[in-house]
Protein backbone atom coordinates (compact mmCIF):
# COMPACT_ATOMS: atom_id res chain seq x y z
CA UNK A 1 0.00 0.00 0.00
CA UNK A 2 1.26 3.59 -0.92
CA UNK A 3 0.85 5.93 2.09
CA UNK A 4 -1.82 8.54 2.28
CA UNK A 5 0.30 11.20 0.86
CA UNK A 6 2.67 10.20 -1.75
CA UNK A 7 1.63 11.32 -4.79
CA UNK A 8 -1.07 14.03 -3.29
CA UNK A 9 -0.58 17.20 -2.66
CA UNK A 10 2.75 19.02 -2.21
CA UNK A 11 5.46 19.22 0.98
CA UNK A 12 4.40 22.63 1.89
CA UNK A 13 0.39 22.12 1.43
CA UNK A 14 0.20 19.23 3.52
CA UNK A 15 2.41 20.90 6.38
CA UNK A 16 -0.34 24.23 6.15
CA UNK A 17 -3.53 21.17 6.13
CA UNK A 18 -1.14 19.58 9.36
CA UNK A 19 -1.01 23.11 10.67
CA UNK A 20 -4.81 24.01 10.55
CA UNK A 21 -5.88 20.72 12.16
CA UNK A 22 -3.39 21.63 15.37
CA UNK A 23 -4.58 25.07 14.95
CA UNK A 24 -8.41 23.80 15.24
CA UNK A 25 -7.80 21.61 18.25
CA UNK A 26 -6.07 24.00 19.93
CA UNK A 27 -8.96 26.83 19.33
CA UNK A 28 -11.22 23.98 20.07
CA UNK A 29 -9.63 23.22 23.34
CA UNK A 30 -8.26 26.50 24.79
CA UNK A 31 -11.17 29.01 23.54
CA UNK A 32 -14.23 26.52 23.43
CA UNK A 33 -13.12 24.18 26.27
CA UNK A 34 -15.05 21.67 23.93
CA UNK A 35 -12.56 18.66 24.43
CA UNK A 36 -12.88 17.69 28.28
CA UNK A 37 -14.80 14.35 26.88
CA UNK A 38 -12.00 14.00 24.20
CA UNK A 39 -9.23 14.30 26.75
CA UNK A 40 -10.88 11.92 29.45
CA UNK A 41 -11.25 9.30 26.48
CA UNK A 42 -7.68 9.73 25.15
CA UNK A 43 -6.25 9.98 28.90
CA UNK A 44 -8.04 6.58 29.41
CA UNK A 45 -6.26 5.14 26.45
CA UNK A 46 -2.88 6.70 26.90
CA UNK A 47 -2.52 5.73 30.70
CA UNK A 48 -0.96 2.07 29.83
CA UNK A 49 1.83 3.80 28.91
CA UNK A 50 1.76 6.28 32.66
CA UNK A 51 1.84 2.60 34.07
CA UNK A 52 4.61 1.57 32.12
CA UNK A 53 6.41 4.96 32.86
CA UNK A 54 6.53 3.71 36.22
CA UNK A 55 7.25 -0.40 36.07
CA UNK A 56 10.65 0.27 36.28
CA UNK A 57 10.55 2.35 39.46
CA UNK A 58 8.21 -0.23 40.98
CA UNK A 59 10.47 -2.68 39.96
CA UNK A 60 13.05 -1.49 41.42
CA UNK A 61 11.77 -0.84 44.16
CA UNK A 62 10.27 -4.25 44.70
CA UNK A 63 13.91 -5.29 44.30
CA UNK A 64 15.19 -3.24 47.53
CA UNK A 65 12.08 -4.53 48.99
CA UNK A 66 13.34 -8.07 48.26
CA UNK A 67 16.76 -7.25 49.57
CA UNK A 68 16.23 -5.95 52.99
CA UNK A 69 17.24 -7.73 55.83
CA UNK A 70 15.78 -8.98 58.68
CA UNK A 71 17.01 -6.91 60.81
CA UNK A 72 16.58 -3.39 59.06
CA UNK A 73 12.59 -4.57 58.74
CA UNK A 74 12.51 -5.11 62.68
CA UNK A 75 13.92 -2.17 63.20
CA UNK A 76 11.73 -0.30 60.54
CA UNK A 77 8.44 -1.90 62.32
CA UNK A 78 9.92 -0.87 66.01
CA UNK A 79 10.21 2.84 64.28
CA UNK A 80 7.09 2.63 62.95
CA UNK A 81 5.17 1.10 66.16
CA UNK A 82 6.93 3.75 68.19
CA UNK A 83 5.40 6.27 65.37
CA UNK A 84 1.80 4.72 65.67
CA UNK A 85 1.98 4.90 69.51
CA UNK A 86 2.69 8.63 69.13
CA UNK A 87 0.12 9.48 66.71
CA UNK A 88 -2.52 7.75 68.44
CA UNK A 89 -2.12 9.54 71.13
CA UNK A 90 -2.32 12.80 69.40
CA UNK A 91 -5.38 11.35 68.00
CA UNK A 92 -7.03 11.08 70.99
CA UNK A 93 -6.35 14.41 72.27
CA UNK A 94 -7.56 15.56 68.57
CA UNK A 95 -10.78 13.75 68.95
CA UNK A 96 -11.15 15.44 72.23
CA UNK A 97 -10.74 18.95 70.43
CA UNK A 98 -13.04 18.28 67.76
CA UNK A 99 -16.14 16.99 69.97
CA UNK A 100 -15.82 20.23 71.96
CA UNK A 101 -15.25 22.62 68.67
CA UNK A 102 -18.35 20.75 67.64
CA UNK A 103 -20.38 21.53 70.94
CA UNK A 104 -19.26 25.18 71.61
CA UNK A 105 -20.62 25.94 67.58
CA UNK A 106 -23.30 24.63 68.76
CA UNK A 107 -23.55 26.87 71.13
CA UNK A 108 -22.73 29.85 69.28
CA UNK A 109 -25.38 28.80 66.68
CA UNK A 110 -22.82 28.50 63.73
CA UNK A 111 -22.51 25.41 61.50
CA UNK A 112 -21.04 22.11 63.04
CA UNK A 113 -17.87 20.77 60.78
CA UNK A 114 -18.57 17.76 59.46
CA UNK A 115 -16.07 14.96 58.54
CA UNK A 116 -13.87 15.03 55.30
CA UNK A 117 -13.34 11.34 53.76
CA UNK A 118 -9.75 10.52 52.22
CA UNK A 119 -8.06 8.08 49.89
CA UNK A 120 -4.03 7.56 49.19
CA UNK A 121 -3.07 7.50 45.66
CA UNK A 122 0.32 6.97 44.04
CA UNK A 123 1.93 9.29 41.33
CA UNK A 124 2.00 7.63 38.13
CA UNK A 125 4.02 10.15 36.31
CA UNK A 126 5.38 13.47 36.30
CA UNK A 127 4.68 16.37 33.35
CA UNK A 128 7.96 17.63 32.84
CA UNK A 129 7.60 21.38 31.02
CA UNK A 130 8.66 24.14 33.75
CA UNK A 131 5.71 25.53 33.06
CA UNK A 132 2.85 23.10 33.63
CA UNK A 133 3.71 21.53 37.02
CA UNK A 134 1.50 18.52 36.88
CA UNK A 135 1.11 15.26 38.16
CA UNK A 136 -0.52 11.74 37.36
CA UNK A 137 -2.58 10.13 39.68
CA UNK A 138 -3.58 6.49 39.91
CA UNK A 139 -7.16 7.31 40.68
CA UNK A 140 -9.53 7.96 38.53
CA UNK A 141 -13.61 8.51 38.06
CA UNK A 142 -13.70 5.33 38.72
CA UNK A 143 -12.78 6.11 42.67
CA UNK A 144 -15.05 8.67 42.55
CA UNK A 145 -12.20 11.67 42.12
CA UNK A 146 -13.67 14.48 40.69
CA UNK A 147 -12.46 17.61 39.13
CA UNK A 148 -12.02 20.89 41.23
CA UNK A 149 -10.74 17.61 44.15
CA UNK A 150 -7.95 18.89 47.01
CA UNK A 151 -4.97 16.88 47.39
CA UNK A 152 -3.06 16.86 49.71
CA UNK A 153 0.56 15.53 51.26
CA UNK A 154 1.35 14.81 54.68
CA UNK A 155 2.63 18.21 55.32
CA UNK A 156 0.26 20.37 53.29
CA UNK A 157 -1.92 20.83 50.56
CA UNK A 158 -0.25 19.83 47.59
CA UNK A 159 -2.85 20.94 44.27
CA UNK A 160 -6.58 19.75 42.91
CA UNK A 161 -7.22 17.79 40.22
CA UNK A 162 -7.65 19.36 36.62
CA UNK A 163 -9.07 16.42 34.94
CA UNK A 164 -10.30 12.65 35.25
CA UNK A 165 -10.04 9.68 32.98
CA UNK A 166 -11.22 6.33 34.57
CA UNK A 167 -8.28 4.91 36.42
CA UNK A 168 -5.78 8.07 36.64
CA UNK A 169 -6.67 11.67 37.18
CA UNK A 170 -3.77 14.86 36.48
CA UNK A 171 -3.42 17.03 39.69
CA UNK A 172 -2.04 20.80 38.91
CA UNK A 173 0.73 21.87 41.58
CA UNK A 174 0.23 24.70 43.48
CA UNK A 175 3.16 26.35 42.39
CA UNK A 176 2.24 25.65 38.22
CA UNK A 177 2.39 29.36 37.21
CA UNK A 178 -1.50 29.16 36.21
CA UNK A 179 -2.71 28.15 39.84
CA UNK A 180 -3.35 30.84 42.68
CA UNK A 181 -4.64 29.69 46.44
CA UNK A 182 -5.92 32.00 48.49
CA UNK A 183 -4.55 31.64 52.12
CA UNK A 184 -4.46 32.86 55.55
CA UNK A 185 -1.92 33.56 57.94
CA UNK A 186 -2.07 31.65 61.43
CA UNK A 187 -0.81 34.24 63.45
CA UNK A 188 -2.87 37.20 62.48
CA UNK A 189 -5.50 36.26 59.76
CA UNK A 190 -4.44 38.68 57.13
CA UNK A 191 -5.54 36.64 53.98
CA UNK A 192 -3.48 36.72 50.99
CA UNK A 193 -3.41 35.57 47.57
CA UNK A 194 -0.16 32.68 46.51
CA UNK A 195 0.37 32.80 43.19
CA UNK A 196 2.79 29.89 42.09
CA UNK A 197 5.92 30.70 39.40
CA UNK A 198 6.89 27.75 38.12
CA UNK A 199 9.15 26.60 40.73
CA UNK A 200 8.63 24.17 42.74
CA UNK A 201 10.42 25.40 45.79
CA UNK A 202 8.84 29.16 45.92
CA UNK A 203 4.94 30.73 45.66
CA UNK A 204 5.10 34.00 45.06
CA UNK A 205 2.10 36.32 47.00
CA UNK A 206 0.42 39.22 45.04
CA UNK A 207 -1.02 42.48 46.01
CA UNK A 208 0.69 42.47 49.54
CA UNK A 209 1.30 46.43 50.25
CA UNK A 210 4.50 47.34 52.31
CA UNK A 211 2.85 48.31 55.29
CA UNK A 212 1.90 44.52 55.80
CA UNK A 213 2.15 43.08 58.80
CA UNK A 214 3.13 39.57 58.19
CA UNK A 215 6.72 38.76 58.45
CA UNK A 216 9.63 35.98 58.01
CA UNK A 217 8.36 32.44 59.22
CA UNK A 218 5.01 32.82 59.47
CA UNK A 219 2.72 30.26 58.20
CA UNK A 220 -0.24 30.52 55.96
CA UNK A 221 -3.05 27.95 56.25
CA UNK A 222 -6.08 27.64 53.06
CA UNK A 223 -8.44 29.88 53.42
CA UNK A 224 -11.24 27.73 52.87
CA UNK A 225 -12.73 30.95 50.35
CA UNK A 226 -12.85 29.84 46.76
CA UNK A 227 -14.76 26.65 47.73
CA UNK A 228 -11.98 24.36 46.47
CA UNK A 229 -9.48 23.71 49.16
CA UNK A 230 -11.02 23.33 52.60
CA UNK A 231 -10.64 25.57 55.56
CA UNK A 232 -6.88 25.15 57.92
CA UNK A 233 -4.58 22.97 56.03
CA UNK A 234 -1.06 24.24 56.54
CA UNK A 235 0.58 25.53 52.78
CA UNK A 236 3.18 27.65 52.85
CA UNK A 237 5.66 29.50 55.10
CA UNK A 238 7.10 33.22 54.18
CA UNK A 239 10.76 33.10 53.40
CA UNK A 240 11.28 36.21 51.89
CA UNK A 241 9.80 39.59 51.93
CA UNK A 242 11.27 42.52 50.04
CA UNK A 243 10.18 45.75 51.12
CA UNK A 244 11.41 47.71 48.67
CA UNK A 245 9.74 51.34 47.75
CA UNK A 246 10.13 51.75 44.25
CA UNK A 247 8.04 48.73 43.56
CA UNK A 248 4.44 49.18 44.04
CA UNK A 249 3.83 46.09 46.40
CA UNK A 250 5.97 44.41 48.55
CA UNK A 251 7.35 41.07 47.09
CA UNK A 252 6.74 38.25 49.13
CA UNK A 253 7.99 34.58 48.60
CA UNK A 254 6.54 31.37 50.66
CA UNK A 255 7.96 28.22 50.39
CA UNK A 256 4.88 25.36 50.44
CA UNK A 257 5.38 22.41 53.10
CA UNK A 258 4.55 19.83 50.71
CA UNK A 259 7.86 18.40 49.26
CA UNK A 260 6.44 18.99 45.38
CA UNK A 261 9.32 17.82 44.24
CA UNK A 262 9.50 14.47 45.21
CA UNK A 263 5.66 13.76 45.50
CA UNK A 264 5.07 10.11 45.92
CA UNK A 265 2.09 9.23 47.91
CA UNK A 266 -0.62 11.51 47.56
CA UNK A 267 -4.41 11.97 49.72
CA UNK A 268 -7.33 12.58 47.85
CA UNK A 269 -9.79 14.51 50.02
CA UNK A 270 -13.22 14.93 49.92
CA UNK A 271 -14.69 17.71 51.60
CA UNK A 272 -17.93 17.12 53.54
CA UNK A 273 -20.35 18.77 51.85
CA UNK A 274 -19.05 17.50 48.76
CA UNK A 275 -21.50 16.46 45.96
CA UNK A 276 -19.23 12.89 44.62
CA UNK A 277 -18.58 10.42 47.44
CA UNK A 278 -15.44 7.89 47.66
CA UNK A 279 -15.71 4.26 46.32
CA UNK A 280 -13.00 2.39 47.88
CA UNK A 281 -12.05 -0.93 46.00
CA UNK A 282 -12.27 -2.95 49.47
CA UNK A 283 -13.59 -2.07 52.74
CA UNK A 284 -9.86 -2.32 54.52
CA UNK A 285 -9.42 1.55 53.25
CA UNK A 286 -9.16 4.81 55.25
CA UNK A 287 -12.83 4.76 55.81
CA UNK A 288 -13.68 6.63 59.01
CA UNK A 289 -11.04 8.85 59.66
CA UNK A 290 -12.46 12.27 61.20
CA UNK A 291 -11.25 15.44 60.12
CA UNK A 292 -11.64 19.32 60.92
CA UNK A 293 -12.81 19.98 57.12
CA UNK B 1 -5.04 -4.59 4.62
CA UNK B 2 -1.30 -5.44 4.12
CA UNK B 3 0.79 -4.63 6.58
CA UNK B 4 4.54 -3.32 6.04
CA UNK B 5 7.63 -4.67 7.19
CA UNK B 6 8.63 -3.89 10.55
CA UNK B 7 5.30 -1.85 11.59
CA UNK B 8 5.63 -3.37 15.26
CA UNK B 9 8.91 -2.07 16.00
CA UNK B 10 7.84 1.12 14.49
CA UNK B 11 5.29 1.75 16.74
CA UNK B 12 7.35 0.11 19.66
CA UNK B 13 9.63 2.79 19.31
CA UNK B 14 7.11 5.41 19.59
CA UNK B 15 5.72 4.28 22.63
CA UNK B 16 9.39 3.87 23.91
CA UNK B 17 9.61 7.56 22.97
CA UNK B 18 6.33 8.58 25.09
CA UNK B 19 7.33 6.80 27.94
CA UNK B 20 10.60 8.01 28.27
CA UNK B 21 9.11 11.47 28.24
CA UNK B 22 7.23 11.11 31.43
CA UNK B 23 9.19 9.00 32.83
CA UNK B 24 10.16 10.04 36.77
CA UNK B 25 13.63 9.87 37.10
CA UNK B 26 15.91 11.96 39.66
CA UNK B 27 15.02 16.14 40.02
CA UNK B 28 19.03 16.63 39.38
CA UNK B 29 18.85 15.34 35.73
CA UNK B 30 14.99 16.53 35.41
CA UNK B 31 16.02 19.98 33.61
CA UNK B 32 18.51 17.87 31.34
CA UNK B 33 15.83 15.24 30.36
CA UNK B 34 16.49 14.75 26.60
CA UNK B 35 13.19 15.36 24.05
CA UNK B 36 12.88 11.38 23.60
CA UNK B 37 9.70 12.08 21.06
CA UNK B 38 11.08 14.95 18.75
CA UNK B 39 14.41 13.07 18.64
CA UNK B 40 12.63 9.49 17.67
CA UNK B 41 10.31 11.53 15.28
CA UNK B 42 13.45 13.46 13.45
CA UNK B 43 15.06 10.59 12.72
CA UNK B 44 12.37 8.30 11.37
CA UNK B 45 11.39 11.10 9.01
CA UNK B 46 14.68 11.73 7.48
CA UNK B 47 15.30 7.36 7.65
CA UNK B 48 12.02 6.31 6.12
CA UNK B 49 10.13 10.40 4.75
CA UNK B 50 7.65 8.14 2.66
CA UNK B 51 6.27 6.29 5.47
CA UNK B 52 6.45 8.48 8.51
CA UNK B 53 4.90 11.72 7.53
CA UNK B 54 3.01 14.83 9.38
CA UNK B 55 0.18 12.37 10.08
CA UNK B 56 2.54 10.33 12.73
CA UNK B 57 3.64 13.82 13.46
CA UNK B 58 0.31 15.02 14.29
CA UNK B 59 -0.86 12.08 15.98
CA UNK B 60 2.60 12.09 18.39
CA UNK B 61 2.22 15.89 18.83
CA UNK B 62 -1.60 15.08 20.35
CA UNK B 63 -0.75 12.20 22.01
CA UNK B 64 2.37 14.15 23.98
CA UNK B 65 -0.12 17.08 24.55
CA UNK B 66 -2.54 14.46 26.48
CA UNK B 67 0.79 13.01 28.40
CA UNK B 68 1.50 16.19 29.78
CA UNK B 69 -2.09 17.96 29.75
CA UNK B 70 -0.65 20.90 27.52
CA UNK B 71 -3.34 22.82 26.26
CA UNK B 72 -4.45 20.61 22.79
CA UNK B 73 -2.35 20.85 20.26
CA UNK B 74 -0.10 22.98 21.01
CA UNK B 75 2.91 19.92 20.79
CA UNK B 76 1.61 18.81 17.96
CA UNK B 77 1.94 22.32 15.92
CA UNK B 78 5.47 22.47 17.02
CA UNK B 79 6.29 19.21 16.07
CA UNK B 80 4.81 20.09 12.77
CA UNK B 81 6.44 22.76 12.13
CA UNK B 82 10.12 20.79 13.03
CA UNK B 83 8.78 18.18 10.79
CA UNK B 84 8.97 20.54 7.80
CA UNK B 85 12.50 21.18 7.56
CA UNK B 86 13.42 17.44 8.44
CA UNK B 87 11.21 16.26 5.66
CA UNK B 88 12.11 19.39 3.24
CA UNK B 89 16.06 18.05 3.17
CA UNK B 90 16.21 14.72 4.62
CA UNK B 91 18.45 13.90 2.10
CA UNK B 92 21.14 16.21 2.76
CA UNK B 93 20.81 15.92 6.59
CA UNK B 94 20.73 12.11 6.16
CA UNK B 95 24.51 12.39 4.16
CA UNK B 96 25.51 14.81 6.62
CA UNK B 97 28.30 13.55 9.57
CA UNK B 98 27.33 13.12 12.71
CA UNK B 99 28.27 16.07 14.23
CA UNK B 100 26.61 18.34 11.71
CA UNK B 101 23.59 16.48 12.30
CA UNK B 102 24.25 16.68 15.73
CA UNK B 103 24.49 20.10 15.54
CA UNK B 104 20.82 20.42 12.99
CA UNK B 105 19.32 18.32 15.52
CA UNK B 106 19.73 21.04 18.05
CA UNK B 107 18.36 23.69 16.28
CA UNK B 108 15.53 22.30 14.99
CA UNK B 109 14.83 21.11 18.88
CA UNK B 110 15.46 24.68 19.86
CA UNK B 111 12.84 25.65 17.73
CA UNK B 112 10.28 22.99 18.47
CA UNK B 113 11.07 24.62 22.54
CA UNK B 114 10.51 28.09 21.51
CA UNK B 115 7.59 27.47 19.42
CA UNK B 116 6.49 25.52 22.51
CA UNK B 117 6.91 28.43 24.93
CA UNK B 118 5.58 31.12 22.93
CA UNK B 119 2.01 28.92 22.46
CA UNK B 120 2.18 28.43 26.53
CA UNK B 121 3.29 32.19 26.70
CA UNK B 122 -0.01 33.48 24.84
CA UNK B 123 -2.69 31.25 25.58
CA UNK B 124 -1.34 30.18 29.18
CA UNK B 125 0.84 32.78 30.01
CA UNK B 126 3.77 30.88 31.10
CA UNK B 127 6.95 33.07 31.86
CA UNK B 128 9.93 31.84 30.38
CA UNK B 129 12.94 30.18 32.66
CA UNK B 130 16.06 29.37 31.21
CA UNK B 131 16.02 25.92 32.42
CA UNK B 132 13.73 25.57 29.99
CA UNK B 133 16.14 24.77 26.67
CA UNK B 134 18.98 22.98 29.11
CA UNK B 135 16.98 19.79 27.09
CA UNK B 136 17.96 21.64 23.72
CA UNK B 137 22.09 20.68 24.99
CA UNK B 138 21.28 17.27 25.85
CA UNK B 139 18.98 16.34 23.50
CA UNK B 140 21.96 17.18 21.06
CA UNK B 141 24.82 15.21 22.96
CA UNK B 142 22.84 12.00 22.69
CA UNK B 143 21.64 12.59 18.67
CA UNK B 144 24.63 10.16 17.64
CA UNK B 145 23.98 7.39 19.63
CA UNK B 146 20.25 7.24 19.37
CA UNK B 147 21.14 7.64 15.38
CA UNK B 148 23.44 4.58 15.35
CA UNK B 149 21.12 2.71 17.67
CA UNK B 150 18.17 3.43 15.64
CA UNK B 151 19.91 2.86 12.21
CA UNK B 152 21.04 -0.83 13.83
CA UNK B 153 17.04 -0.94 15.59
CA UNK B 154 15.99 -0.16 11.68
CA UNK B 155 18.27 -2.48 9.74
CA UNK B 156 17.73 -5.38 12.32
CA UNK B 157 13.81 -5.38 11.87
CA UNK B 158 13.48 -4.24 8.25
CA UNK B 159 11.69 -1.28 8.94
CA UNK B 160 11.74 0.17 5.13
Amino acid sequence: MKSLFEHGPSLSTRLLLALIVAGTLMFLDHRLQTMQPVRSFLSTATAPVQYLAVLPEEMMDRLVYLATTRSALREDNQRLRDELLGLQMAVQRLNFLENENARLRQLLGSEVRAASRRMAAEVVSVATDPFSHQVVINKGYQSGVYEGQPVLDNRGIVGQVISVARSTARVLLIADQSHAISLRAERNDIRVIAQGTGSLTQLELSFIPHSTELKEGDVLVSSGLGGVFPEGYPVAEISVINRDERLQYAQVFVTPFAQLDRVRTLLLLWPADAQEQPIYEDAVEVDEVNDVG
Amino acid sequence: MWVKSGLLPLLFSYVLALVLTIMPIPAVLEPWRPDWVSLVLIYWLIAIPHRVGFGTVLIMGLLTDILMGSTFGIYATALVLVAYPALRHFQRIRNYSLTQQLLIVGVLIFVKRVIVYELEHVLNDAVFNLPYLYPVLSSAIIWPWLFLILRRYRRRYLIR
